[in-house]
């Protein structure tokens, strides 16, 4: 099997795999949907009104069928809990959650790569250990933790930013990203640590590779072979493997909205779960579950795109 | 790189050995009674009587630590438990058998994989109500793929072994080759996973119930203390540092006792 469709195929499995789980996974709950959103002072003629209405008391395979068709139309059904159209409520709140996830990516590269260069290139020294120290506390901060940290520090002690809560673009371009700042920093320290370690493999690599020595021997400086050939090259993977973090980088995302009160799709998730509305959670599930796929679909064809030589197994 | 390699194992390994020391004296002795509220010293800061000072209810916060680390290392041990039994058996059937077994299995552990784990868990504990095992259930399986994948991997190279062919050549049973020459041969890989999977464990429990999704009242957990903490930055900053210090420490550990026995063991990933 050829490789692009080997992790076509895996892709459309996981989408496949994730979509059943959302689905069926709700379905085995004990109780009555129905009976539960109306409460138990409901007559039985209300509670098949409602089961009617949800779809609930047609067979299952019926029901996951005109579940997903509906899905592929962008048909997210309405919120059991709001009443209103899970779609609707899911794009009010996706622009949240995409800038934070944005922000957390673009601290990520502006950091990463520099203290990833500036290990390798200092490999053994004390610049390249103290890095590697600080990537080992990225990885194990956990990110509420660091976020709380940061509000602490910064919010509290300094007053220098907004703690907590959003202000949109349209109302304040300043303040919204003051907004994003600190949670989007907690979200990215493990994703740095993670690129850093990643990078300084690579650019170690490379440098041992023929073409560093041929370009030192026709005279290129230190500083143009790292940064005309092999920071170049190095990038390509170490990109892929940020890219490839972005169901992580989405996730965390789920949990820094908690720690700093952000109205995004984490909190929708979150209050989704603790109030069952499992027309809410299926529809975010699958959105979330599109998003990863697609993400990782675009990021392999784009490294093939850019390393034709290069063959995967 | 002889330098560095000493010092992640030493230093994870000190760090490991505390926290598991404080593990264990948490079973014969804390200071408090866990539950035991003091309303007169709410929110009070560390002092003689209170190390670590008191939560809003006037609990002691080292106290809570100490006996949550119980629930911590229960998650954490557990998680790889179930983690390693599937893994092995998914592994050795995906390795061994080959074929469409093969593709079908890996392929489900890619799907695990590559969808954020902590989203995963949110809806396995959803379903089956939060609470200690629901958190321990949803972790194991996360870990599942990652010990597969070492299995198989090894699995599939020890097949190749001259020495395994000879075995095989010999008339030696399924059951001899695998726990004679396969499963002695992944032990340190399989150690080095375990002690990195046991800090991603405590992580995602954190997590969880940090998000009330976790662990449940009456066990404590760190990350729960966090969530209450977080009601009182400006009276008790002392309340939110302590639980995500341990946190931070315990994961460090392992993960650095995990990377100090990759490097002496000369482990492949």
């Amino acid at each position: 099997m050829s490789y692009m469709l080997k992790r076509t195929s895996t892709l459309l499995i996981t989408f496949l795999f994730i979509v059943l789980l959302a689905f069926f996974a709700f379905r085995i709950i004990p109780g009555n949907p129905a009976l539960s959103i109306l409460g138990p002072e409901a007559t039985k003629a209300q509670v098949a009104a409602l089961e009617k209405t949800l779809g609930v008391d047609r067979p299952l395979g019926e029901q996951f069928l005109s579940w997903f068709a509906n899905l592929l139309q962008f048909d997210f059904g309405k919120s059991l809990r709001f009443g209103e159209s899970v779609l609707a409520m899911i794009m009010e709140r996706l622009p949240v959650t995409f800038s934070l996830a944005t922000a957390a990516m673009l601290i990520t590269v502006l950091v990463g790569v520099p203290l990833g260069v500036i290990a390798a290139r200092h490999r053994g020294g004390i610049a390249d250990f103290l890095i590697s120290v600080l990537s080992q506390l990225g990885l194990a901060i956990p990110s509420f933790w660091s976020g709380i940290l940061l509000i602490l520090f910064f919010g509290l002690g300094l007053k220098l930013f907004q703690v907590s809560g959003y202000v949109p673009w349209s109302e304040s371009p300043f303040l919204w990203m003051k907004s994003l700042f600190l949670p989007s920093l907690a979200i990215a320290l493990p994703q740095i640590a993670i690129l850093v370690r990643f990078l300084r493999t690579a650019i170690i690599e490379q440098m041992e590779l023929d073409y560093v020595r041929t370009a030192h021997s026709k005279g290129l400086g230190e500083r143009a072979v790292m940064f005309k050939h092999v920071l170049k090259n190095a990038l390509i993977p170490a990109i892929t493997v940020l890219g490839m973090n972005y169901a992580d980088i989405l996730a965390g995302s789920i949990v820094i909205e908690q720690v700093f009160a952000l109205p995004g799709l984490g909190r929708l998730l979150i209050n989704g779960i603790a109030t069952r509305d499992y027309v809410l959670v299926q529809g975010m599930v699958f959105l979330i579950a599109l998003v990863v796929i697609l993400v990782n679909f675009l990021v392999d064809v784009s490294y093939r795109l850019l390393n034709p030589k290069i063959k995967l197994k | 790189m002889g330098r560095k390699r000493s010092i992640n194992f030493y230093i994870g390994g000190i760090l490991a050995a505390f926290l598991v020391l404080m593990f264990l004296i948490s079973f014969i002795y804390v200071p408090h009674e866990i539950n035991q509220m003091n309303v007169a010293k709410r929110l009070a800061a560390p002092d003689s009587s209170y190390l670590l000072g008191t939560d809003n209810f006037g609990r002691d916060i080292l106290s809570r630590i100490m006996k949550g680390s119980q629930t911590a290392f229960f998650v954490g041990a557990s998680a790889v438990a179930i983690g390693l039994a599937g893994g092995l058996l998914i592994g050795t059937a995906a390795g061994y058998l080959g074929y469409w077994t093969d593709e079908l299995l890996m392929r489900l552990m890619d799907a695990i994989l590559s969808f954020p784990g902590i989203i995963f868990a949110l809806i396995l504990v959803t379903v089956f109500k939060p609470g200690i095992y629901q958190t321990v259930v949803a972790i194991g399986v996360l870990s599942i793929p990652g010990f597969a994948r070492i299995v198989r991997a090894s699995v599939l190279e020890m097949k190749e072994a001259e020495f395994v062919k000879a075995a095989k050549g010999f008339g030696a049973s399924h059951f001899r080759i695998l726990s004679r020459y396969i499963f002695p041969n992944i032990f340190s890989s399989i150690i080095v996973a375990a002690t990195l999977s046991f800090s991603t464990a405590i992580l995602i429990e954190a997590a969880l119930s940090y998000l009330g999704l976790g662990v449940q009242p009456p066990h404590p957990s760190w990350g729960r203390m966090l969530s209450e903490a977080q009601g009182f930055l400006q009276q008790a900053p002392w309340f939110a540092i302590t639980p995500g210090l341990f946190i931070t420490l315990l994961v460090l550990g392992f993960n650095l006792l995990g990377d100090g026995i990759r490097d002496v063991r000369d482990v492949r990933r």
